[in-house]
């Protein structure tokens, strides 16, 4: 019998203890809205704030406007494996607690923000790299990543001595496929003799290639075996374990997203970053929101090209910049995009 | 029959309420040594999940998991372990849809379809682990996990366009087409904001009382039970063990493969590259909190669908919402060590009330003696 009084007092102690840190917990003060200037939300895509790439671009955006135009910025991030039914209900309530514009980072909020735009006219929604939902308070936002990377296959092609380069994508989807298209029509374009190696290191929905820099590291190594010297890696957080290998193997990494020669995590790597192929996502974030707030709101499709630097080859590495036939090679292939004599392919 | 047994009710009790207070006083520890208000989180579950479109949201999730959680606790009856539920449920979606996308019926009839079609798929899946672990002695835990991965790359091959699948137009995503209106399955409107509650939640429920029923009032369920508590007893009594490893496994398949079906009938009405993953896994802690049990595993959906949900609005206030997913893992751990400590304490509780039994007796025939 003594040993049921025991339990019981443990039992009603730690009930006691729970009781009390719900009840302490109602005099807290609300911590949300605060000025009233205007307010702007963005909803990560999976990885959120923190992957060094995507969604780190577009909270830069926000952060820029934050400054520049005294807008008070939200952000909410997604649950590993979650359902439209979750991005629907975080885009309602970033809308409802009167962000304008709502910003969806990634294809993945399409279905989501088909369904609440019409719910909140007012309001402004963007969507990045979808262009399937459209309406008049949508903003589809996309790049023409497949343009950049064809910069970087021309690159590519004239700095290799092996005659052999490689494409990492993180996940096999149609976004990164896009990539790959581009850099070995640009690679095959300059010199039909140069061999590419596309790998990808996940199947969706296995999204672990966009933040598994094990996996980057371990493919990099198997196509550097393969005598690649110039290494292209679309992998967001992965792609840093790419970098790191083929740093040390003296061999070309070119980068992806932002401009990471400059990035401070890839520092010790930085003098083996050729390039990167940059997708300005932190200046189309700026611009919805200031169009919002200038009172003329970005609508439809708003393309970002190499003609508005939307994608463009970094040229930040010194040693880069130096091989002055790269560059002019370089420079005469964007020109010859811009002014539509190629046409770079979207899908390989 | 027995009667009705409260000392059993309580200790029944007495584990997940234990489990529950240990997993929220840790977190609270967690929360302290963070740095961190451990109060107000809570707080803001609760003020969230005041929202009728979070409550919708949470009734819908747990819908979901409770199918997910059957599917795994058919297999724990029997002492089979099926981890791979998260890709008999993909695969079964991915199915169902490519199927439901590419016909039309009558309303009841196409749902049906797509329906049966994924209970199919799901057993068939299920059933490679149960088919080679009654020829050839395979662990089901090795096998499932193992078929886990073969479904993901199944299912990512399929649905390329070259393929099954196709890519809408100015879309990264691909699809495997939109369901016909037909196929799809009527829900429960629950207001303009609040959006509506899947009609396969109630399927869900049903499940539940059929899974009661069958395990408890049919001869299947018996033998189920017996053979799940001791092969070799149940094989001695006649029941035909491998016979009931592979229906038991097929079972737990075909049940995973309703568990995509809320989303996909009331929802998304395709399947694409972000459909929901993972909901094996978190049916695997459900089954567990709720011991097998359909009204306990409800009570686990609930409670993991709120944490869930509710925590979502969190990092709007500065607090990381992975602090739902912390609570989860602790109540898994304090789960198991728990029940163990309530099963002990129940054994020995039982052997005390014997032993005084026995003592009362024989006091009673020493007073009789006495009397003489």
């Amino acid at each position: 019998m003594r040993r049921i009084t025991r339990i019981t007092t443990v039992g009603i102690a730690s009930a006691a203890l729970a009781l009390s840190v719900t009840a302490c917990g109602g005099n807290s003060s609300d911590s949300g809205s605060g000025s009233d200037g205007d307010k702007a939300a963005i909803a990560y895509d999976i990885g959120g704030r923190g992957d060094q790439s995507f969604n780190d671009a577009a909270y830069a955006g926000l952060e820029k406007a934050e400054k520049d135009l005294d807008v008070q910025g939200s952000e909410a991030e997604p649950s590993d494996g979650e359902g439209d039914a979750d991005k629907v209900q975080r885009l309602t309530e970033l809308a409802r607690s009167g962000n304008n514009p709502v910003i969806g980072v990634g294809f993945a909020y399409a279905p989501a923000i088909k369904k609440v735009a019409p719910k909140f006219p007012k309001t402004t929604f963007g969507i990045i790299d979808d262009a399937s939902v459209t309406g008049e308070n949508i903003a589809n936002i996309v790049f023409n990543e497949e343009q950049g990377s064809y910069l970087a296959g021309v690159a590519a092609a004239k700095v290799t001595k092996s005659k052999t380069v490689g494409f990492i994508g993180g996940v096999e989807t149609p976004l990164i496929k896009k990539f790959e298209a581009g850099f070995v029509q640009g690679v095959k374009d300059t010199d039909a003799s140069v061999n590419v190696l596309p790998q990808y290191l996940t199947q969706p929905p296995d999204f672990g290639g966009f933040s598994k820099p094990d996996l980057g590291k371990a493919a990099a190594q198997g196509q550097l075996d393969k005598k690649a010297d110039v290494i292209y890696s679309a992998a967001g957080l992965a792609g840093s374990g790419a970098i790191e290998a083929v740093s040390k193997a003296g061999k070309w990494n070119i980068g992806v997203d932002s401009d990471q020669y400059q990035q401070k995590g890839l520092a010790p790597y930085k003098a083996s970053i050729l390039t990167s192929v940059t997708k300005d996502i932190e200046d189309a974030v700026f611009n919805l929101i200031k169009s919002v707030q200038d009172g003329k709101p970005q609508t439809g499709e708003i393309r970002y090209g190499l003609d508005k630097n939307g994608v463009a080859l970094s040229m930040s590495n010194p040693a880069f910049a130096d091989m002055k036939d790269v560059i002019a090679a370089v420079d005469k292939a964007k020109q010859d995009i811009i002014d539509g004599k190629i046409t770079v392919k979207t899908a390989p | 029959m027995k009667k009705f047994d409260k000392d059993r009710l309580i200790l029944g009790f007495a584990g997940p309420v234990l489990a529950l207070v240990v997993a929220l006083a840790l977190t609270t520890v967690v929360l302290l040594a963070s740095g961190q208000n451990p109060f107000e989180p809570y707080r803001i579950m609760f003020e969230s999940a005041s929202y009728a479109d979070v409550q919708v949201l949470i009734i819908n999730q747990a819908g979901t998991y409770y199918l997910a959680a059957l599917a795994v606790a058919v297999g724990f009856r029997m002492n089979l372990f099926n981890i791979g539920v998260d890709g008999q449920y993909r695969l079964a979606a991915m199915m169902a849809a490519l199927v439901g996308a590419s016909v039309e019926l009558p309303g009841p009839l196409h749902i049906a379809l797509i329906v049966i079609v994924a209970m199919l798929v799901g057993a068939f899946w299920s059933g490679i682990a149960g088919f080679l672990k009654t020829t050839r002695g395979v662990s089901e835990v090795v096998s499932t996990i193992m078929l886990n991965s073969i479904a993901t790359a199944l299912v990512a091959w399929m649905i390329l366009p070259k393929n099954f699948g196709e890519q809408p137009p100015g879309s990264n995503n691909l699809t495997t087409g939109e369901i016909a209106e037909s196929g799809w399955f009527p829900g429960l409107p629950m207001g303009d904001m609040a959006g509506e509650i899947y009609g396969f939640t109630f399927v869900a429920a049903g499940c539940g009382v059929l899974y009661w029923f069958v395990l408890n009032r049919t001869r299947f369920g018996f033998d189920l039970r017996a053979t799940g508590a001791s092969e070799t007893a149940a094989q001695a009594s006649g029941v035909d063990a491998k016979k009931m490893i592979l229906t038991s496994m097929l079972i737990s398949g075909a049940v995973a493969g309703l568990a995509g079906m809320p989303t996909l009938l009331g929802d998304t009405h395709t399947y694409s590259l972000d459909f929901p993953t993972g909901i094996g896994f978190t049916g695997i802690t459900i089954a567990l909190l709720g011991r097998n049990n359909p009204l306990g595993i409800a009570l686990s959906a609930l409670l993991i669908a709120f944490l869930d949900k509710s925590s979502a609005s969190l990092d709007q206030y500065g607090y990381e919402k992975e602090i739902a997913t912390i609570m989860q893992g602790l109540i898994v751990i304090s789960v198991v060590v728990s029940y163990e400590l309530v099963r002990r304490y129940g054994i020995r509780r039982q052997q005390q009330k014997v032993g005084e039994e026995l003592a009362a007796g024989h006091a009673l025939t020493t007073e009789k003696e006495a009397a003489l």
